[in-house]
């Protein structure tokens, strides 16, 4: 089984790279040039992706680089009753489901995501707001869940849902990127309540806004312009960029 | 030496002069607004790799907070700076091939020596303006505070702005080492930031010294005409000769 996702992992990083750069034009930070505003977040995207072409990691910290102060912002204790009757229980019945475009789709329990390989980083996370902060997360990775489920070769999109509401979307570029991880801890604990306990997501190489708290769903598609108002993403209805690497 | 007497209208600028000039005075002052309207979400400055809000900072500015106007305020920085990047770049290759910088922005040594530069300083504080052959090229104070701003504040500007980038610093780790930090870079952005706005307010201030109407339509036309020299007699009935 380990040497299956890790053949699915390799065959999935070798399209990373034609995904990238190649077939980039679908994504949504190049897919609308409507306003001056798109062409210029565009060209970001699109030379960040050359600039990373090689898959770099971001740098990580010791634990001695641990922030005394993390801001947690936006929902901090959703009001979704099912979400506070699973956190009543400790989340023992909580169950993230994996659809869409993939061979074998799953719901995984927390217990489930722990027993899977984890990967631990201490990174500095960077918000929109300007403040920066540096934390240690584990997790599983998100390429390794991807390749239990199996991602159909049409999949070029992983949507990603948070029980606030919240919703984003991630190219493979970023969705398999080693460092891109279901975190379920946070500085050696459980993943705090107003972290985005059970689950989040850390995407390292863009602002904060792309690593949603609470994740509740996780959906492979092919294109992304059907979902909301086709931005890829619900910051981008908001007026922020799909793509936050700037 | 008698030298003889400029004539009274010259063409002052080169074309790709007066364009670069206006698409980066429009950048800049996109980016200077953009700018505040970021800051607002955090109007606080830190130093080393980290800083928010409930931690300790290196200062604090007069400013309110207001968390609404990040949204328009980094669209447009991001478009503005990708307008002063491309079009910075496009000049210093053209000021460095044509000559321009060595030859219009470089002091030269008569500039440059002790007395000149004495002259200069005191004219500067009595506000005169140059005038006849010297009013032809920039002076010794002008060329320096031009050359400052040209390769040091706009690429400090452009490095402390992508070392905040978390994109770019994956590719180039070195950047925060080149700055100590993210929230170190960011404090580097704001201080010479402001030290860009000083200068713009200074250079504004010069142009209406100068002569407002001739020298803008100098840097938009490229018609200059050039202030006559003033007579050994006025200059001797001069109040304060």
């Amino acid at each position: 089984m380990r040497d299956l996702s890790r053949r699915r992992l390799l065959a999935g990083s070798g399209t990373l790279v034609g995904a990238g750069l190649l077939g980039g034009c679908d994504a949504p930070a190049l897919s609308r040039l409507a306003t001056p505003y798109d062409w210029s977040n565009g060209l970001t995207f699109a030379v960040q992706r050359w600039l990373l072409r090689r898959q770099p990691l971001v740098r990580e910290f010791g634990p001695e680089s641990i922030s005394a102060v993390f801001p947690t912002i936006n929902t901090t204790d959703p009001d979704n009753p099912d979400y506070r009757r699973s956190r009543a229980l400790g989340f023992s019945d909580w169950r993230l489901p994996v659809g869409g475009l993939v061979e074998r789709p799953g719901a995984f329990s927390l217990a489930e995501l722990r027993a899977m390989p984890a990967r631990s980083q201490i990174t500095l996370h960077a918000c929109e707001q300007g403040w920066s902060a540096i934390a240690g997360w584990t997790g599983v990775p998100l390429a390794h869940l991807l390749a239990q489920v199996g991602l159909k070769p049409e999949a070029r999109f992983i949507v990603i849902r948070s029980v606030d509401g919240w919703w984003d979307s991630y190219d493979l570029f970023d969705a398999l990127h080693p460092q891109t991880i279901l975190a379920y801890g946070m500085n050696g604990g459980d993943l705090p309540l107003a972290h985005g306990a059970p689950v989040r997501l850390r995407v390292e190489r863009q602002l904060g806004y792309k690593s949603l708290k609470y994740v509740s769903a996780i959906e492979a598609v092919a294109r992304v312009d059907g979902l909301g108002k086709g931005r890829g993403s619900m910051v981008a209805e908001l007026g922020f960029p799909w793509y936050a690497g700037i | 030496m008698t030298q003889a007497p400029p004539p009274d209208v010259v063409h002052r600028h080169a074309a790709w002069v007066r364009l670069t000039h206006w698409l980066n005075a429009a950048a800049f002052l996109a980016l200077a607004v953009s700018g505040v309207a970021i800051l607002l979400a955090l109007p606080r400055l830190f130093w080393g790799e980290t800083g928010a809000n409930g931690a300790p900072a290196a200062f604090e500015l007069p400013m309110p907070v207001n968390l609404e106007q990040t949204g328009w305020g980094r669209n447009l920085h991001f478009l503005a700076a990708w307008v002063l990047v491309l079009n910075g770049a496009l000049y210093l290759v053209a000021a460095l091939v044509g000559g321009h910088l060595r030859r219009d922005l470089v002091p030269t040594s008569d500039q440059l020596a002790p007395g000149h530069l004495a002259r200069e300083i005191a004219d500067h504080a009595r506000l005169r303006p140059a005038r006849g052959r010297e009013a032809l090229r920039y002076n010794a104070l002008q060329k320096l505070a031009y050359l400052a701003v040209l390769l040091l504040l706009f690429p400090l500007m452009v490095l402390t702005g992508l070392t905040m980038s978390p994109g770019v610093t994956a590719a180039y780790p070195e950047l925060f080492s080149l700055f100590g930090g993210r929230q170190s870079a960011r404090t580097l952005h704001f201080l010479a930031a402001c030290l860009l706005v000083l200068f713009l307010v200074v250079h504004v201030a010069q142009v209406f010294v100068g002569g407002a109407g001739n020298l803008m339509r100098a840097m938009i036309t490229g018609r200059f005409r050039v202030p006559p020299e003033i007579s050994k007699e006025t200059f001797a009935g001069a109040p304060d000769a």
